[in-house]
């Protein structure tokens, strides 16, 4: 019996493991930040080249209020383009990937447009939805998202590998059970790993939209402002939120990750 | 067509049989790959091939790569139509065969789905028949007894080896109670050791279920361990060159590897092959079982 040569099932790692792994990035972190304000005061920086860590930590205290409902603003676009983007590249790559002729008119034109700098078109994309409407922002933000996920929800349902269709038609399933059962479950993790980029493309797209024109509460338009006032410590207390919100959602991405599609994040054993 | 059907106690396990007891008709079955008017464009994979397996029996396919002997055992499958010819599984055309859902199909890579624990995978197939979840995990967890993985029914797929791995495999297909199991290689791709004990456990499950199986594979050894009959395939174009009933005893085990008898049909078997190689391809006398085999 090969039963003797079988691994116990992984539990995780506990969290002294965790806290353990851990570790090295969170002391770099701090270390970062402590020669960031220690160069800063040692060869005497000038703030508006490079402000201090502390300094600008003074700043987002004192302005908390003002920079929060910008970055609030801000993060609505986000979301909301995120949503847009994701669905209208989820339903685009299921109807690519289902008829053969769009796989091979579509496909190579969505390659081709993911691999352009779509962010040129946020000034047109303001232009287009409205200059200080939220909307023209998630347009942008979804733009981006869009040629992402549909590219990984095709390859993802077109991953399957034949025998697992063919084993299907032996049980005489029918297209749709084919499609429930063994494509979208395959596609899950293509759909993630787009959905990670995705959750930074958003947040850039969302912000460099503002730089284009935005009422004065989102981050992009306070970064501009207190810029162009030489005031940039409070521009930094808003990039660092902006920082704060990419890596937020593609954390959230990640655990969302584990949470739906176990399989793809820790099978740890290789196949026999 | 052929003939010496060894006699095999019936089993009460297996179900509906045709009429005459033949769970596989095959009638000048022809497959060419490919469409175009030059012949380097089409590929004639199977060259009318006719078989009869009768139920209970274990069939092997051995032949050189490029021979069709899975391509043979897809239109067995009706997973690929054929060009010419008729198939008809357990009486009636193999489409209709495989809508009733009569066939297992196990293949070379084991295709498990890693997003289901190992009585999921099993359970697959009951799923798609509209079985009640209960009843369902129930057949699952019996299957996977049979194939002595009951323990490790939570299990992920990739967290077994590659021999359970295809175990598990077998325990699917087994699950829906298939009249026929279509075996494409199914060891291949395991060591020697892990190979010869699967080919004991196979027998063990089809004395049990008394299933018909057909199974593919390029080891000599291997198809007259574990078959009552070898079919011997040649290429270009792909065909029956010779049939040879295994008159090995019923009961195998490890010794049986070790008798005379088993090194005489190891041996026919390889004469076979090697006869077939040498045979022209096109408008060669097909070699009938009747003057070859013992």
């Amino acid at each position: 019996m090969d039963v003797t040569a079988l691994p116990p099932i992984a539990r995780g790692p506990s969290l002294a493991d965790r806290l353990r792994e851990w570790l090295p990035a969170a002391v770099v972190f701090v270390g970062a930040l402590v020669a960031w304000e220690l160069v800063v005061r040692v060869f005497s920086i000038q703030q508006f080249i490079l402000p201090r860590p502390l300094a600008i930590f003074d700043a987002w205290r004192a302005h908390f209020a003002e920079i929060t409902s910008a970055a609030a603003y801000t993060l609505t676009e986000v979301i909301g383009g995120l949503l847009i983007g994701v669905i209208g590249g989820l339903l685009a790559g299921a109807v690519t990937a289902r008829f053969a002729g769009f796989r091979e008119s579509v496909m190579p034109f969505a390659v081709a447009v993911n691999s352009i700098p779509i962010i040129a078109f946020a000034p047109v994309f303001n232009n287009l939805f409205g200059l200080d409407k939220q909307l023209s922002k998630m347009m942008v933000a979804a733009a981006l998202c869009f040629f992402p996920v549909m590219i990984n929800t095709v390859r993802g349902l077109l991953s399957a590998p034949a025998a697992t269709i063919e084993l299907m038609r032996s049980y005489a399933a029918t297209d749709l059970e084919i499609f429930v059962k063994v494509r979208v479950p395959a596609a899950v993790p293509y759909v993630f790993t787009a959905l990670r980029v995705s959750a930074t493309l958003a947040t850039i797209g969302a912000v460099i939209g503002e730089y284009f024109g935005a009422p004065k509460v989102s981050l992009g338009q306070y970064i501009v402002t207190y810029t162009s006032y030489l005031n940039f410590e409070r521009s930094w207390a808003a990039i660092i939120y902006a920082c704060a919100m990419g890596i937020g959602l593609y954390v959230l991405v990640v655990l969302a990750e584990r949470l739906v599609a176990p399989w793809a994040a820790d099978r740890s054993a290789p196949r026999g | 067509m052929t003939e010496a059907v060894p006699s095999r106690p019936e089993s009460a396990a297996s179900r509906t049989p045709s009429a005459t007891g033949l769970v596989v008709e095959l009638g000048g079955v022809s497959k060419v790959f490919g469409s175009g008017p030059t012949a380097t464009s089409r590929v004639q994979a199977l060259s009318q091939v006719d078989l009869t397996i009768r139920k209970g029996e274990f069939v092997s396919l051995i032949g050189p790569s490029g021979c069709g002997k899975s391509t043979l055992l897809r239109v067995v499958g009706d997973l690929t139509p054929v060009t010419e010819g008729t198939v008809l599984v357990n009486g009636k055309p193999a489409e209709r065969a495989r809508r009733d859902r009569d066939y297992g199909m196990v293949f070379q890579a084991p295709v498990l789905f890693d997003w289901r624990t190992v009585q999921r995978n099993v359970e697959l197939p009951l799923e798609i028949t509209g079985m009640p979840g209960p009843k369902r995990a129930a057949r699952a967890r019996e299957m996977l007894d049979l194939v002595e993985l009951g323990e490790f029914t939570g299990h992920q797929p990739w967290q077994l080896s590659g021999g359970m791995q295809q175990r598990v495999a077998i325990a699917r297909a087994l699950a829906l109670g298939p009249a026929i199991l279509l075996m494409d290689e199914p060891f291949g791709a395991l060591d020697e050791m892990t190979r010869e004990r699967m080919n004991l456990e196979l027998l063990r499950i089809w004395e049990r279920t008394g299933t018909t199986v057909v199974f593919v594979t390029h080891s000599i050894p291997e198809a007259v361990f574990l078959s009552t009959r070898v079919v011997v395939m040649s290429a270009r174009p792909g065909r029956i060159t010779d049939i040879i009933d295994i008159d090995l005893p019923r009961r195998r085990d490890v010794e049986t590897r070790e008798l005379d008898r088993y090194f005489e049909l190891v041996t026919s078997v390889r004469e076979a092959l090697r006869r077939g190689e040498r045979t022209s391809p096109v408008g060669a006398a097909r070699i009938r079982a009747e003057g070859l085999s013992g």
